[in-house]
């Protein structure tokens, strides 16, 4: 069973079509990238998966539940890191996960969120205000916020996006780790190598459709590189 | 009767309602920025009122109530149109809608927060409307239909806020949208606190007092079918 079904799907916003028929299937546990130019529909079909747009056709299904008829039990199955940190400036590290953790009805909140803020190393920082921290550090508490409810999906959109090169290496560790558990990783991002280095599978789409897919075991920076290009220069 | 399916989704729904206002009056209480703003603008509305204008006494009482609502919907706009500041930021509305929670319990944390700051204003100013016109603002009645007009102006304007929140000019579209649907309710609170402070009887003002109660609950049916489609893109 795949965790992550993108079946037939097409969105238009107004007269231009974004996405068309884009079909996609992410096994459980598998980490894929999803790698296109600007404006190829990456971050629109990233939100059709997070309950955020409706298609205007096709079926997505997380772990078999479909968007449009369960997404209360979806949006428990799913974390997203997005390009806002979707936090609160004015509270603390650790307020701000509360605020989320009692959303999410997480019974041993105060456990979860100590867990997650030492997953992101944040543990010494979690009574400051959230407007005081660095950019690396918002992202890494956006992070812990889209892991504390434990989800089986997680969705990052172009999370290395501002990160100088110590906050990305740590970012890599952050997303392997979340992998390694055993969560169902689907990435957007610009960066083949980072692609290449984190994921399992990678797909790559242009002008809404997907016109590559493939494993990323034996695929080389340069062979992909050049790959990449060329179909995006089609 | 509730089973217990029922009664752990009512129970997650008062708790994401409780949360939002927790969240929401934690970050007033920390920036003091918005209930600051609003007791400053409505004190000067109401000094600017009372000075501006060299009015005789009966003059004075007849448009003691006037000012004290325009005081009242000026200073809830512009709380109003504050509504979803926090969450403009880093656009944490999406954080919200992201998870699993009935999205209405994001408006009726949202309104109840609102209204809280709105009640706090006028807890101040109804006093110093009375230091300075000397009407005897302090009768049941009139601090019922003070309370059932501002829920009602509050509720359109939280949902209103919703929508123009998402528009480029939200400051200037909020009033725009607002004060033409809100309009029943303001004629009918300012009729009925003006009979009531002038001592009529129930009849000459049940009409106005049974429009502002039908309002408000029309409108807090309204926005809670119409909220989830409002609400997402």
């Amino acid at each position: 069973m795949c965790m992550i079904n993108v079946k037939s799907v097409s969105k238009s916003f107004g007269m231009k079509q974004v996405l068309k028929n884009i079909t996609l299937n992410i096994a459980p546990g598998e980490f894929t990238t999803l790698i296109g130019p600007n404006g190829s529909g990456k971050t629109t079909l990233l939100r059709i998966i997070a309950t955020l747009l409706r298609p205007n056709s096709g079926q997505v299904t997380i772990a078999g539940l479909d968007l449009n008829t369960s997404s209360h039990a979806v949006r428990q199955l799913l974390g997203v890191v997005s390009h806002h940190t979707l936090l609160y400036d004015n509270l603390t590290a650790y307020e701000n996960l509360l605020f989320y953790a009692r959303l999410y009805s997480i019974k041993d909140y105060a456990n979860r969120i100590s867990m997650v803020l030492d997953k992101v190393d944040l543990t010494e920082s979690k009574d400051i205000l959230v407007r005081t921290f660095s950019h690396g550090m918002q992202q890494r508490l956006s992070i812990a916020r889209a892991i504390l409810h434990n989800p089986r999906v997680i969705l990052f959109d172009e999370p290395h996006t501002g990160l100088d090169q110590n906050n990305s290496v740590r970012l890599d560790q952050i997303l392997q780790s979340t992998s390694t558990s055993g969560n169902t990783v689907l990435m957007i991002t610009h960066d083949i190598k980072h692609a290449l280095a984190l994921s399992d599978k990678i797909a790559v789409l242009h002008k809404g459709e997907v016109v590559y897919q493939g494993s990323t075991a034996q695929l080389s920076f340069d062979e992909f590189a050049h790959k990449y290009h060329e179909i995006i220069n089609v | 009767m509730y089973n217990n399916n029922q009664y752990t989704k009512t129970s997650q729904y008062w708790r994401a309602v409780r949360t939002i206002i927790w969240k929401d009056l934690s970050i007033e209480m920390r920036k003091k920025t918005l209930v600051s703003a609003l007791l400053i603008f409505s004190v000067m509305v109401t000094l600017v009122f009372t000075f501006a204008l060299d009015l005789d006494k009966s003059t004075k009482d007849n448009i003691a109530v006037g000012v004290l609502w325009v005081t009242f919907v000026f200073s809830s706009t512009l709380g109003l149109n504050q509504t979803f500041a926090n969450e403009k930021s880093q656009n944490s509305l999406e954080g919200m809608l992201l998870s699993p929670i009935d999205y209405t319990a994001i408006f009726v944390g949202k309104f109840i927060s609102t209204y809280i700051f709105v009640i706090i204003v006028e807890i101040i100013v109804v006093p110093m409307f009375y230091i300075l016109y000397g009407i005897p603002l302090f009768s049941p009645l009139f601090l019922l239909i003070v309370l059932l007009g501002s829920f009602g102006y509050t509720l359109v304007g939280t949902l209103l806020a919703s929508i123009a929140t998402r528009t480029r000019a939200r400051e200037i579209m909020l009033p725009i949208l607002l004060l033409p649907v809100a309009m029943p309710i303001i004629i009918a609170s300012v009729q009925c606190s003006n009979a009531i402070l002038s001592g009529a009887h129930w009849g000459q003002f049940s009409n106005a007092f049974n429009l502002v109660i039908v309002y408000d609950i029309i409108f807090l049916g309204v926005a809670i079918m119409t909220f989830d489609y409002l609400i997402q893109e």
